[in-house]
């Protein structure tokens, strides 16, 4: 069993701005730790969190593969939720490099194919197309959650991102819930970028029915 | 944190703006140093990744000029710490990254490299 980070130095009033570690957090912990032999394998060089928010999720990752093995790159929109994440790092003795973007823009250039994890928590509940677009927009907590149509319009945006990211043999984490359309995304991936993917956990929290997706490249 | 491995992975994204638009120029930095583990397992692996000219250009405008101008072939374990220090221990805590290509501003405050763009800006 791996200890989820420590979190005891974020606040009260860091919570106001920053999306707290919930359902959907913590089943993607479990999804990386169920794959955690894995993840050790497979010599990963860079791994890559887009909206990485409290920093919880690539503490974590880095307790498996090892804080000196990866360069754990994360991302935020929420300026608020880069300063959590690099303290969450600081607390747990894991270097956590953050970068102020939206998704993945400034990386592409020069990571084209050599990401080996990609991990994705994206705003998924189902919002209007505009209280969406405003929540990336306001770079506050709003973003860590409005999704849009389907729930769907962040994500969409990063899937050609993650295709030209992903390494040959890397592997991009999903957290999804049933109204995303989950097979309707899984066979999307494969037709439009040459991606299998496998739905590797699944739980029910409250009203929402929450899934991680594994994609990898078909060879 | 702006360390110079982050440094050398980051290109600017200003509409428009895709040739001659890396590395990001520093000025007016603050740099920190804090001690990392040594692991030449992850720096053996993560040398192809490196724009090499990129990464000594950026070291001299932090007054780091440790690293010699070609990769060396040997690998050895001096090199390996050198270049442990330059790309992992040197934070850039405040400053500003200037692209050579359209000149736009990217400020660092805390560590953190701000390079969102303004609804206009964006390609």
């Amino acid at each position: 069993m791996i200890p989820t980070p420590d979190l005891s130095h974020l606040r009260a009033e860091d919570y106001e701005h920053v999306y707290e570690p919930a359902e959907d957090t913590f089943i993607l912990l479990d999804a990386l730790e169920q794959d955690a032999e894995e993840l050790t394998s497979m010599r990963a060089l860079v791994s890559l969190e887009i909206g990485s928010g409290s920093g919880c999720v690539s503490s974590f990752l880095s307790s498996i593969i090892g804080p000196s093995a990866v360069l754990y790159l994360c991302t935020d929109i929420n300026p608020r939720a880069c300063d959590c994440s690099t303290a969450t790092g600081r607390q747990n003795k894991v270097p956590l490099e953050l970068v102020n973007t939206s998704l993945a823009d400034n990386l592409l250039a020069r990571l084209h194919k050599s990401v080996d994890i990609v991990l994705f928590n994206p705003p998924y509940v189902p919002t209007v197309h505009h209280e969406a677009s405003v929540a990336q927009v306001n770079r506050d907590i709003g973003g860590s959650w409005a999704g849009g149509h389907d729930g769907m319009q962040i994500t969409d945006r990063f899937f050609p991102q993650v295709d030209s990211l992903l390494a040959p043999h890397g592997r991009f984490y999903l957290v999804a819930v049933a109204q995303n359309n989950i097979p309707h995304i899984q066979q999307r991936m494969q037709q439009d970028y040459g991606m299998g993917s496998k739905v590797v956990l699944q739980r029910r929290a409250g009203r929402e029915h929450l899934s991680v997706i594994r994609f990898m490249r078909i060879r | 944190m702006v360390r110079l491995i982050t440094h050398n992975l980051l290109a600017c994204h200003v509409k428009g703006c895709t040739a001659n638009n890396f590395p990001l120029e520093f000025k007016d930095v603050q740099v920190v140093l804090r001690e990392s583990e040594f692991n030449p397992d992850f720096l053996r692996g993560f040398i192809p990744k490196i724009d090499w000219a990129a990464l000594t250009g950026a070291a001299r405008q932090l007054g780091d000029t440790s690293l010699p101008d070609q990769l060396p072939e040997m690998l050895d374990d001096d090199f390996l710490k050198t270049l442990h220090h330059v790309l992992l221990e040197i934070h850039v805590e405040e400053g500003i990254m200037i692209c050579p290509n359209c000149k736009h501003n990217y400020h660092i405050a805390n560590g953190i490299p701000n390079m969102l763009l303004a609804e206009h800006e964006i390609g």
